[in-house]
């Protein structure tokens, strides 16, 4: 009865979605008072009924509900709890539920912090987010019911894939959705004031926070997936071009093109053409990653269960959704005014030049990730794109973004002189070319590409340290600008992370029995013994490493090789000894003749700086979206 | 309406056309390089009798049928039923290779599920798989006279692919 009592609550918000959906879009344009004031209580009433239904969800999964398909297939009675909340959205259905139940989410977010907002917008804005959930509600209940039935039901569940029983994982899915889905809040803005005609700098100032929110939240889950392939997977690897990464990180980088875009509108009144297109464009992608996830029209190692039916529905919502917004955008755009002139060289300038290097970057992963598609689809064979075209290709173009953005802070709105510019950054160029010389030649090794990436690194760093002083003597710096330096140092620190673990990492492929002892980068890591060891639903076996250094014991670590009890297939847990220098990655192969074992050994330089530089970014974010002047509008 | 603010939406009905032909594909459909090559060679103990080998060359002049499973496959359960039809309708002879499996629970499985092999070859180590390109079991060649393959089929053999693929085909092929 439970079960059901979910999927009445998913019928009835379809119901109150369409009324969400349609009657304050059509009041908005004809003025009918009545019609667009029933926005708001939709959009609540739709949150409640998704809340319902997803919590309905959540307990069938708690109590061991086997009746229930999809808890049937994605869950186990020997799955510890917590392991269960994370298998809501463990597979195809339940990670459709948490969208739609994300999304009625910020729509009710929007409509409680929009009370100073013109009524006319906010029912727009929140009827696009209502046809938006419509579209996704019809898809979960034509093809994606979680709720239905197993009739008999199973004496136990087929349980959570063991790779996703990680607490990485439970975290992952959500923080990557809310970031996802909440550019929907952007786009559903950008649609209002297409309708509107009403492209205007309140427009941008009301998106701002919403879409720096959402970018956020997108930074933390791609962060939060890379690191739990690093230490998950066993392979060492932070980041592959996988078909699904790159769905995620295509709308990450329109995302960040747009936020950046957003302050010439808002401050500036320019760009207002490219600013609605980068919002459509941002949610766009969102939209096209989840079908490229969800319809199985591309290989990857994210292998989901694929459903042709679905990937033709998912197509259709996205050619309708997106289809719409650019004809929208076609009719509409050519009527808006330009901002405020500007000259070659400006702030304005500096801004547009890395928007545009952000879309050409998102474009060419676009291109590698369908071109498999795309040959196929013309007859010319099957191929598949991997990691060399990705480095090839995206590297050269974040180059001059880096150099960019230690430029556009300094540079003045309207017009800057060329002069000025130089004065105040050739310290910063002179340090970033210090510091790039004698980074890799302490190290010990020194190749033009490392010392371009810690040049970059450092020309970010000394410009935005240099910033900071010059705010500092002026007075107190606003929470946005402590936002944008800490991005732009998140953004350096990646880096570091990056150009480090490329060109200093070590590798090794062994062989050892215990007793045996093998060396990277400086330590010493030895094999104490290999012995079984029993977890809540797997068996494993434990090796014990002690990692030394200067003849002393700093660690004891212990990789295992499980084998859960409902999967044939081993998994590999890794063990790490993180540190803000280094991490040693150690983790155990296939157990060899004798006593032996292969192991692969790491030695990952400043890995950590990777994430490090990915948490900055986020909080960056958070100071910006902080800022006063959205404050005070939403306390009113 | 301006010509150029049209731009994004004919690129993007562009790229709607390709998902749409895209989603009739099967990426994971991969021609194999060895279909109208030689079958690879190998000698393996066969899986009844270790004392006894098996040889590709041994059906050399006859139309014959290789099917990769293990017991610890699951798909290989589903496909099943299907090779007792193969099997009995005795068109050509089908093999078996056993790959990266247990002697005594592959002799289990074939004693609890029944036996549709003529025989079974034995791939204790994975090597004959690596030959032939095995990257997921079940999979099913079928090879011709001369000894060449002439067709594969990656996962579970349906129905479908049995009347309107590999009937046909041997049915051509014995007569040639």
């Amino acid at each position: 009865m439970i079960p059901e009592i979910g999927h009445f609550a998913l019928i009835l918000a379809l119901c109150v979605s369409i009324i969400q959906g349609v009657l304050p879009l059509i009041g908005a344009q004809q003025g009918r008072r009545e019609w667009l004031v029933l926005a708001r209580p939709a959009t609540q009433i739709s949150f409640l009924l998704l809340a319902i239904s997803f919590g309905v969800l959540a307990w069938c999964f708690y109590v061991n509900d086997f009746s229930v398909l999809y808890v049937a297939e994605h869950s186990n009675s020997q799955l510890p709890t917590v392991y269960r909340l994370g298998a809501v959205w463990g597979g195809h259905e339940g990670s459709l539920l948490l969208w739609i139940f994300l999304l009625t989410g910020w729509a009710f977010a929007v409509a409680q912090l929009s009370k100073t907002l013109d009524e006319f917008m906010v029912a727009r804005v929140l009827g696009v987010l209502g046809l938006v959930a419509t579209g996704l509600l019809l898809f979960v209940l034509g093809t994606s019911n979680p709720f239905e039935r197993l009739l008999p039901a199973a004496q136990d569940g087929r349980s959570l894939n063991p790779l996703l029983q990680d607490p990485g994982l439970v975290f992952h899915p959500p923080m990557l959705y809310m970031g996802y889905v909440g550019f929907s809040v952007a786009f559903a803005f950008a649609i209002a004031s297409l309708l509107s005609g009403r492209l205007d700098a309140a427009w941008a100032r009301w998106s701002r926070p919403w879409t720096t929110t959402a970018w956020i939240f997108l930074t933390l889950g791609i962060a939060l997936g890379s690191w739990w392939a690093y230490y998950e997977l066993g392979w060492g690897g932070w980041w592959f071009w996988d078909p699904v990464e790159n769905a995620s990180f295509m709308p990450w980088l329109i995302g960040t093109a747009l936020i950046h875009s957003l302050v010439v509108t808002e401050k500036r009144g320019g760009f207002k053409n490219w600013t609605v297109l980068l919002a459509i464009m941002a949610f766009s992608m969102s939209l096209l990653g989840t079908f490229l996830v969800r319809s199985g029209v591309l290989t990857s190692v994210h292998a989901f269960a694929t459903d042709p039916r679905r990937g033709i529905f998912i197509l259709l919502l996205l050619s309708l959704v997106v289809g719409s917004s650019l004809f929208l955008y076609a009719l509409k755009a050519p009527k808006s005014t330009l901002g405020g002139k500007f000259s070659l060289l400006s702030r304005e300038t500096l801004i547009l030049m890395g928007n545009v290097f952000f879309v050409v970057a998102a474009g060419s992963v676009l291109l590698g990730t369908l071109y498999p598609l795309l040959i196929d689809a013309l007859n010319l064979g099957k191929i598949s794109v991997g990691p060399p075209y990705f480095n090839a290709v995206f590297v050269p173009i974040m180059v001059p973004v880096l150099f960019l953005m230690a430029v556009g802070p300094w540079a003045n709105w309207k017009t800057t002189d060329l002069k000025t510019l130089l004065k105040r950054l050739w310290l910063a160029a002179v340090l970033a070319f210090v510091a790039a010389i004698a980074i890799p030649s302490l190290m010990g090794e020194f190749t033009i590409l490392t010392a371009l990436g810690f040049l970059l690194a450092f020309w970010v760093i000394a410009s935005g340290v240099l910033q900071i002083i010059r705010q500092c003597k002026v007075g107190m710096p606003t929470r946005s600008f402590i936002g944008m330096q800490l991005g732009h140092m998140g953004i350096a620190v990646f880096v570091i992370g990056v150009t480090m673990v490329g060109a200093y990492q070590e590798e090794k492929d062994v062989r050892m029995a215990p007793g045996d002892t093998v060396t990277v980068g400086g330590y010493q890591i030895r094999l104490m013994g290999v012995g079984p060891a029993q977890g809540p639903n797997y068996q494993a076996m434990r090796g014990t490493f002690e990692l030394v250094r200067n003849g002393k014991v700093q660690e004891l670590m212990y990789p295992e090789k499980r084998n859960y009890d409902s999967s044939t297939m081993p998994m590999t847990e890794a063990a790490i000894d993180a540190g803000l220098t280094r991490d040693i990655y150690v983790s155990l192969g296939e157990p060899l003749e004798g006593n032996a074992w292969a192991v692969r050994v790491y030695y990952k330089p400043f890995v950590d700086w990777i994430w490090g530089g990915c948490l900055l970014m986020a909080l960056g974010g958070l100071f910006a979206v902080m800022d006063k002047r959205y404050r005070l509008r939403v306390k009113k | 309406m301006k010509a150029k603010f049209i731009i994004p939406l004919l690129l993007f009905v562009v790229l709607v056309g390709f998902l749409a032909v895209g989603l009739n594909r099967d990426p994971r459909e991969v021609p194999s390089p060895l279909i109208n090559k030689p079958a690879p060679a190998f000698k393996v103990p066969q899986l009844a009798d270790p004392n006894k080998s098996f040889s590709p060359e041994d059906l050399k002049g006859q139309v014959w049928i290789l099917n990769v499973w293990a017991s610890w496959c699951v798909a290989c359960r589903e496909e099943h039923p299907m090779l007792v039809e193969l099997g009995k309708s005795q068109v050509a002879p089908l093999i078996g290779l056993d790959y990266k499996d247990k002697r005594a629970d592959a002799m289990e499985m074939l004693a609890r599920q029944g036996n549709p092999y003529n025989l079974s070859a034995m791939d204790n180590d994975g090597r004959v798989g690596i030959n032939y390109g095995v990257y997921g079991v079940p999979e099913t060649y079928v090879i011709d006279k001369a000894g060449i393959i002439r067709f594969k089929q990656i996962g579970p053999i349906t129905k479908d692919v049995l009347d309107k693929s590999i009937y046909p085909l041997i049915t051509q092929l014995n007569k040639a």
